[in-house]
């Protein structure tokens, strides 16, 4: 960088927040076109079934009702729901129709779309369709899909979809040779990401101009225009996706859906603008869910407890389809399972299942959480067998910091090898000790105390981050001498507006306010990969980083005219160019035509930051609630661009954790009916629910893989809590024998392990 | 979630209202605070062709406290009962089981009369009307009428209100001096309904022995009702950690818990055991 850094690690209020609190921000919900109608959708209630017919007269005569689109309107062959991540050719026959055509395999599938002068109207008419389903039996846990007596996709012969393998070194014999082995079943509830702004679109067709104009888009807008200009078979320059304000993504907003396709298509089919803003019961239905897994996992230690091997198979709960990015969390906890330790021998197997639930896809460190809640009570119930401090067990077996960079399993098929970039595991956890308060605290180790448990425990993880395979940044400098910065990089409530303009800013020299920061349009930059994987500051920021570079660089020939020096004379600062004798030029002197930069930043190697947390819990055994009296979690993100942000990052993600440990489960009936369908029954932390959460971030390693140094940061914490709370609860009820295998840990199933280990 | 179309009527009287009601039968719903049927309205699970908004009826927010107990008006609101000055002394039981319905955005709008007319099993205030023998007044086409809490609710969600009436008032008897009382409830966050509840009090005689125990129940059955086995356990002995134990027990042997995706059967049946066993510790302390 040409300047000293000033802005990158400051914790600058976030930009964002002043239009954000004063009630102006621009969701998708805001916005409105002169002449729109409305959609809403009609949904399958029924989760599996041959759909015989959809009879819309008696809808398509109310007054106000202007189209109900059923699967025939849409074309043939059907448009399906394509496969965004792995596009694997073996995942095809999975994918989903934009509308259910000939069967219907989830409750919440669309199977018709009423458009109409309002939302009120429109919701009138879906009473009036009648749809004939002939049921099938529902497929809803991991049995029945495996007994294939009804498959959901009989031409492929099986309700498993894929399988995914991870490898590393000879895991058998490692067992074979091992003193000591253990093996257990684990399992992990559904839950889902439930972003607090529902999904929306407004979409407009422009006929004279054959453009499309699609408000609402988040996450991957280009993505979605290639994939959206493929399903209506239009030029990807025939769309704009257009991203206001976005009120979280957390990895399930933002992908396409097949909402996304059909109000674009009915805009288009009616020649009017059409808008759609998903409610929160359909959203429970339609959204993608995720986590749900069962997995039989075996560990392999030495006496004194090295870990020599982990093998075993994972089971993911896929739902219907195989969605956008639906054979990520298999892949992942797979390849995850080994985390942040040192694990030489490795053999595990995932299958994905297709049920007649909704179809899942990415959530906040997806196939992360789930096998970090799996390997660290196989950690702790390893060193329990063997006599041992889990604490030791734990700094016996991180992987140190002269092994760096440390190769993980390699993933197959859809081949990937990645290896953790940097970092010093121990000092990591040692500073999360001192945070925590360790030392008092594991005194009260199951001791009861006005009639709750104490529990304490402590959990190491690793988040990825970075996923490539390119980022653009263009920066102009404007005639007035301000930078306008153009990215194709995607906010979804993270501060990338803030974000970008201090590394913006530091790469130009400039003050924050010289920055202003463009994005959220495929109109900006010629492509783009958006936010996900815990990408955007790491992949955005360093194309922002060589923009700038490259800018200044253009700019030098201009300054050195303008100075009348050598080109190797030229220094440029706060406020333009000077030579070496103190003449100076004003950035606004050198740009009477804006001058523009533009850089692409490639990257195939990922960002591993890792960490460590440490909770407090008290257990209740009357009722069994888990009280989270204390949780300290500590990571090291290489280059801290704004602290407040990174806390509030870090902090959100632990309460996440919390909420899919302790609160959330979408409970299914034996119907394939969804039981949680509000957030009266859906359980999610509200903001007063865990009070006592602090977070430490760390820059101690940065990455060698960016010029930032920077590790992708928003997952993270999310991922170890599984694991911790659940030890924790081990730890507390040890009196017991309590061993949890299962989340959640909700009051019901923490007083019925308890009723099961009291003779 | 947009509400079906009705139409709206916000008469001036409690006659007008009453008449509306008759007129239109069971097509016919009242609004006061709106914090339950406006969702049953976007979630489309009820459709009445009217609804008869009691926003403008005199005096059904009222809050009396005489010699003879408290009578809150059928629109009084929770946060009414927080603020109100003089309610925690005159109703300690009431003042605190209002701590425990749902958030303060709620209970800015949620009334009392919406709440014992909804009667959800868990709700708090039916437990309380249960537990204080409170006595609640319908009007209808023919005047005004009275039944006891314990007549009241019939079911989840069913009540002894006939289409044509609405309910005015609940009347709760005085609170002697003294009295022994405990609010227990469990529920999975601060705000939602409880998986159970416990109401209660009771006086203690000359030599220290309990006696005239009320324990209602909520979250533990299809409507609030007392716990009897566990009052009779209770009434002429001292109230100890024997005697609270067999009346813990008690309890969970006489309620018949529901079943739901919330917490099992015999989950409920050992809270209430629990709750009742805390409430008791609490009143005695």
């Amino acid at each position: 960088m040409s300047a000293p850094n000033r802005l990158i690690g400051s914790a600058l209020e976030r930009v964002e927040d002043l239009r954000l609190l004063r009630g102006r921000g621009q969701f998708v919900a805001d916005i409105n076109r002169p002449d729109q109608l409305h959609a809403a959708f009609l949904r399958s209630a029924v989760a599996h079934g041959m759909l015989r017919g959809v009879d819309a007269a008696e809808a398509l005569s109310l007054d106000g009702v202007h189209a109900v689109l059923t699967a025939r309107d849409l074309g043939s062959p059907m448009p399906l729901l394509p496969i965004r991540l792995q596009p694997l050719p073996e995942l095809e026959p999975f994918c989903q129709p934009m509308l259910a055509d000939e069967k219907v395999r989830y409750v919440g599938e669309p199977v018709a779309v009423v458009i109409a002068d309002s939302s009120a109207i429109a919701e009138d008419a879906l009473d009036l369709i009648a749809v004939d389903i002939d049921p099938l039996p529902a497929i809803t846990n991991r049995d029945q899909a495996e007994a294939a007596g009804t498959l959901l996709f009989p031409e492929h012969g099986s309700n498993v979809s894929m399988r995914w393998n991870a490898v590393k070194g000879d895991a058998d014999a490692a067992f074979e040779a091992a003193d000591y082995t253990r093996r257990e079943t684990f399992t992990v509830q559904r839950h889902a990401a439930l972003f607090m702004e529902p999904r929306g679109f407004v979409a407009e067709w422009d006929t004279d101009a054959e453009k499309l104009s699609v408000w609402g888009a988040a996450k991957v807008a280009f993505a979605n225009r290639k994939i959206l200009a493929a399903t209506m078979g239009l030029e990807r320059d025939q769309i704009d996706m257009i991203e206001g304000d976005v009120g979280g993504s957390f990895g399930s907003r933002g992908e396409f859906y097949p909402e996304d396709f059909l109000i674009p298509f009915a805009a288009r089919h009616l020649g009017r603008p059409v808008k759609w803003v998903e409610d929160r019961r359909e959203h429970l239905m339609a959204a993608n869910h995720a986590r749900q897994i069962e997995c039989d996992v075996e560990i392999a230690a030495t006496r004194d407890g090295k870990i020599l091997a982990l093998r075993g198979t994972n089971w993911t709960d896929n739902g219907a389809y195989i969605r956008t990015n639906g054979s990520i969390a298999p892949r992942n906890a797979a390849q995850f399972m080994s985390g942040a330790y040192d694990i030489e021998h490795i053999r595990l197997t995932s299958y994905s299942l297709t049920t007649n639930k909704t179809p899942t896809g990415t959530y906040r460190g997806p196939g992360r959480f789930e096998p970090d809640f799996v390997r660290e009570r196989l950690i702790d119930l390893m060193a329990k067998d063997l006599g041992l401090d889990p604490l030791d067990v734990r700094r016996r077996n991180l992987v140190p910091a002269d092994k760096m960079p440390y190769p993980l399993a390699t993933m197959t098929p859809f081949e990937s090898v990645t290896s953790l970039d940097s970092g010093d595991n121990h000092a990591l956890l040692d500073r999360c000790l001192a945070e925590f308060g360790w030392d008092e605290k594991v005194a009260l180790q199951g001791q009861c105390i006005d009639g709750r448990y104490h529990g304490v425990s402590v959990g190491c993880f690793i988040e990825g981050g970075a996923a490539g395979p390119s980022e653009d940044a263009r920066i102009v400098l404007e005639s007035d001498g301000s930078f306008a910065v153009y990215l194709g990089s995607a906010g979804v409530g993270q501060g990338i507006e803030t974000i970008m303009g201090q590394i913006a800013g530091d790469a130009l020299g400039v003050p924050f306010e010289r920055v202003r920061v463009h994005y959220g349009s495929t109109a900006y930059v010629a492509e783009g990969f958006g936010s996900f994987h815990s990408r955007s500051t790491v992949m955005g920021g360093s194309a922002i980083v060589l923009a700038a570079e490259a800018l200044l660089e253009k700019l030098r020939p201009i300054a050195a005219a303008a100075l009348g020096c050598a080109l190797d004379a030229v220094v440029f600062d706060e406020e333009g160019a000077r030579d070496a004798d103190g003449k100076a030029v004003a950035f606004d002197a050198l740009s009477d035509a804006p001058v523009s930069a533009e850089a692409r930043f490639e990257n195939k190697k990922y960002t591993y930051s890792y960490g460590s947390l440490a909770a407090h819990v008290a257990v209740d055994p009357k009722t069994g609630q888990v009280d989270v009296l204390d949780i300290a979690s500590t990571k090291d993100v290489g280059r801290m661009i704004n602290p407040a942000t990174l806390n509030g990052q870090s902090v959100g993600s632990i309460v996440q954790g919390l909420g899919g440990t302790l609160l959330e489960e979408f409970v299914y009936d034996s119907e394939g009916q969804l039981l949680t369908g509000t957030l009266a029954d859906y359980l999610l932390p509200t903001a007063t629910d865990f009070p006592n959460i602090r977070s430490t971030v760390l820059e101690l390693a940065p990455s060698p893989h960016n010029p930032l140094g920077a590790k992708g940061a928003g997952e993270g914490e999310i991922i170890p809590v599984g694991g911790v709370i659940a030890n924790a609860v081990a730890q507390a009820l040890a009196g017991f024998g309590v061993e949890p295998m299962a989340l959640p840990l909700s009051p019901p199933n923490v007083w019925r392990m308890l009723q099961e280990a009291i003779p | 979630m947009k509400f079906p179309a009705f139409d709206y009527a916000a008469p001036d009287s409690l006659d007008e209202a009453v008449a509306l009601l008759a007129a239109h039968g069971e097509d016919a719903m009242v609004l006061a605070g709106g914090q339950s049927l406006m969702p049953i309205l976007a979630f489309r699970m009820a459709a009445p062709s009217l609804l008869v908004d009691l926003k403008k009826v005199p005096a059904l927010d009222r809050i009396d406290i005489g010699a003879e107990g408290v009578t809150l008006g059928a629109r009084s609101r929770w946060c009414d009962i927080e603020r109100h000055a003089g309610l925690a002394a005159a109703h300690p039981l009431l003042a605190e089981a209002t701590r425990h319905i749902a958030h303060y955005q709620i209970r800015n709008r949620g009334t009392v009369g919406g709440s014992l007319a909804l009667a959800d099993p868990a709700a708090e205030l039916p437990g309380v009307a249960v537990a204080c023998d409170a006595l609640l007044t319908l009007a209808g086409p023919g005047g005004e009428r009275h039944v006891a809490a314990a007549e009241f609710f019939l079911g989840p969600m069913t009540t002894a209100i006939a289409p044509d009436e609405i309910l005015t008032a609940v009347h709760f008897p005085a609170w002697p001096e003294n009295r022994r009382w405990a609010f227990q409830e469990f529920a999975r966050r601060k705000g939602d309904f409880a998986l159970a509840g416990v109401a209660l009090h009771y006086d203690l005689d000359a030599q220290g022995r309990a006696r005239d125990m009320r324990i209602g129940v909520i979250g533990a059955s299809d409507r609030p009702h007392r716990l009897h086995a566990a009052e009779a356990t209770m009434n002429g002995s001292a109230v100890d950690a024997a005697t609270i134990a067999a009346a813990a027990a008690a309890a969970s042997t006489e309620v018949s818990p529901m079943e739901d995706h919330h917490a099992p059967a015999d989950y409920r049946r050992a809270l209430v055991a629990t709750l009742v066993e805390r409430a008791l510790q609490e009143a005695a302390s």
